[in-house]
């Protein structure tokens, strides 16, 4: 009896000591606090022509948003982006499924990914800016392109290596070409989906920034790379750190987004560990 | 080749009608490299409605090959399958498969969705689909594992939710190729008796796939003997008046077919000396 009573006493925790032991919210606080402060120690030893503190950062953030220009900037930015990936998803899903449907589609596809996927996004903008002129067309092109190639062959990949015995449960139950795609491989390929859209996501954000900043050189407007580019101009740190405060924070935002989009899918049916 | 009736007396009425599935002549094999090579050399022989039959041979005689050809993946070089008279050539539900593989489930939809999807797929309604599905869980007694996902179920359970769902499609005949091959012993064994009391439950029937004698012995009516490849059928032996394990007859077939399928492997390996038949 008191054996048993003694194997079923609890075990002491090991301790961690130091720093570990804080709640995780105190140590990023404290993590984000010194950095701030280096931060404002750079900026006034800087001065306000070239670097704003934090605390001005934080008020263009709030001016800029109640004036609308900085909510502007970032919604027309946004806007492009789901568009230029939204045309990316829909042309990496045609190609994958021509890919999937023929030998020659495949050939196709493998030729183009392996030509496109190395160049870096906007190295087409100049090309797209004689093709389609100083427009929006311009930026989606360059968006397109950069999106396509990171998510064909993410789902190509997940395609490659969809468990056979799954196709042929769905060849049994009845399912033909198109709808073995659908139904099977494209399900089955969600964990490679969604890391292939993280990695446009990221893609397609540095892309349009960048686009942005040429467009604002060459004088079209709009978007948060516009916005940086203006600031700059008119010798205003505060909102060019209004800016990059805005797309920061976007990027985490989206990430969580991302995040939760897998734990409801691939971590929830057991296809990725989270 | 010949039926060899083992037993007190050959059953008669009823239980042999016209054939189910017709194998005959049947030669199978797969390409390596530029090189044919063949699994089953010359198979023949009948499923007939309503019985249990089990294919049984060493490990590469092609009784997996053979099932997947029945099912339509794989077109024979030689001879022809008819299942109901037609010549098979597409995979279909009436063909429904059990794999041997655990991931045979699809990992995004619930134990129910399994079930039911396969006929939604052909055509039944959304809500009919989920009341059959409900149904054969419950035969299969996982009414409560309903709505879990198949990451969450043992190795077990996922053979018995894809059994499920094979018979939802109540198939002209079921299709089983190892299903119990991966599981634990103790397992194993629940799902034979589990597998007898559903067969006999809905009149399926049944073409099993096994290398194991003793399951053979425990589902069978009867049982198709491959030998080593290139295959042919050495015999069709007939359970259906065998006793329990407990009788002489039970361990004498045991040893029957031990010595059929031990004989041949020692051709294989060039050896002279015969085991001998029964006894």
């Amino acid at each position: 009896m008191a054996a048993s009573t003694e194997a079923l006493a609890t075990p002491s925790k090991p301790r961690v000591l130091g720093w570990g032991r804080l709640p995780a919210v105190l140590r990023y606080s404290v993590v984000a606090a010194v950095l701030v402060v280096f931060w404002h120690l750079y900026a006034v030893h800087k001065g306000p022509l070239v670097m704003a503190t934090p605390r001005q950062a934080v008020e263009a953030v709030w001016d800029g948003w109640k004036d609308g220009s900085l909510a502007h900037s970032t919604w027309t930015t946004l806007r492009l982006l789901f568009e230029g990936i939204g045309i990316g998803i829909a042309i990496a899903a045609l190609l994958v499924a021509f890919a999937t449907l023929s030998k020659f589609g495949a050939d196709v596809l493998a030729f183009l990914t392996a030509v496109l996927n190395p160049l870096p996004g906007v190295a087409v903008l100049p090309l797209a800016m004689l093709i389609f002129g100083l427009n929006e067309t311009a930026i989606l092109f360059v968006l397109a392109n950069a999106t396509i190639w990171p998510l064909a062959i993410a789902v190509s990949t997940g395609f490659k290596t969809t468990n056979q015995t799954l196709v042929s449960v769905g060849r049994n139950v009845g399912l033909r070409r198109v709808r073995i795609i659908t139904d099977v491989l494209a399900p089955a390929a969600l964990p490679y989906a969604v890391t292939g859209l993280k990695t446009a996501w990221a893609f397609g954000w540095r892309t349009i920034i960048a686009a942005e900043l040429v467009f604002g050189v060459a004088g079209a407007k709009g978007g948060l790379g516009n916005y940086i580019n203006d600031a700059r101009l008119n010798l205003l740190p505060p909102k060019m750190f209004a800016a990059l405060l805005m797309i920061a924070g976007l990027g985490v935002l989206f990430e969580t987004l991302f995040n939760l989009l897998e734990r409801h899918t691939v971590v929830r049916w057991g296809m990725k560990t989270s | 080749m010949d039926e060899v009736a083992i037993g007190t007396a050959v059953r008669t009425a009823g239980d042999t009608g016209t054939a189910l599935v017709r194998v005959d002549g049947v030669r199978l094999g797969y390409w390596v490299g530029d090189a044919f090579h063949t699994a089953v050399g010359h198979a023949t022989f009948d499923v007939r409605p309503r019985e249990k039959m089990i294919v049984i041979g060493p490990s590469g005689c092609g009784k997996s090959t053979l099932l997947k050809a029945i099912a339509g993946f794989i077109a024979p070089v030689g001879g022809s399958i008819t299942v109901s008279g037609r010549k098979t050539l597409a995979p279909g539900p009436d063909r429904a498969v059990v794999f041997q593989e655990f991931d045979q489930l699809f990992p995004w939809r619930t134990v129910i969705d399994n079930v039911a999807y396969p006929l939604r797929v052909n055509g039944r309604s959304r809500r009919s689909a989920k009341e059959t599905a409900r149904e054969f869980l419950e035969l299969t007694h996982l009414g409560h594992a309903a709505d879990r996902y198949p990451h969450q179920l043992s190795g077990g359970m996922k053979q018995r939710v894809a059994i499920a769902r094979a018979l939802a499609l109540e198939p002209t005949v079921l299709l089983m190729d190892e299903p119990f091959g991966a599981l634990d012993a103790i397992t194993r064994q629940r799902l034979q008796a589990e597998l007898n009391r559903i067969v006999d439950q809905t009149n399926v029937t049944v073409m099993f796939v096994t290398h194991s004698i003793e399951e053979a012995l425990v589902l069978g009516d009867r049982v198709v003997v491959l030998g080593n490849a290139p295959s042919s059928v050495l015999e069709i032996v007939d359970l259906r008046d065998l006793g329990g394990p407990e009788t002489v007859e039970y361990s004498r077939m045991r040893g029957h077919l031990r010595a059929l399928l031990a004989v041949d492997e020692e051709d294989a390996l060039d050896e002279e000396e015969s085991l001998g038949g029964i006894d």
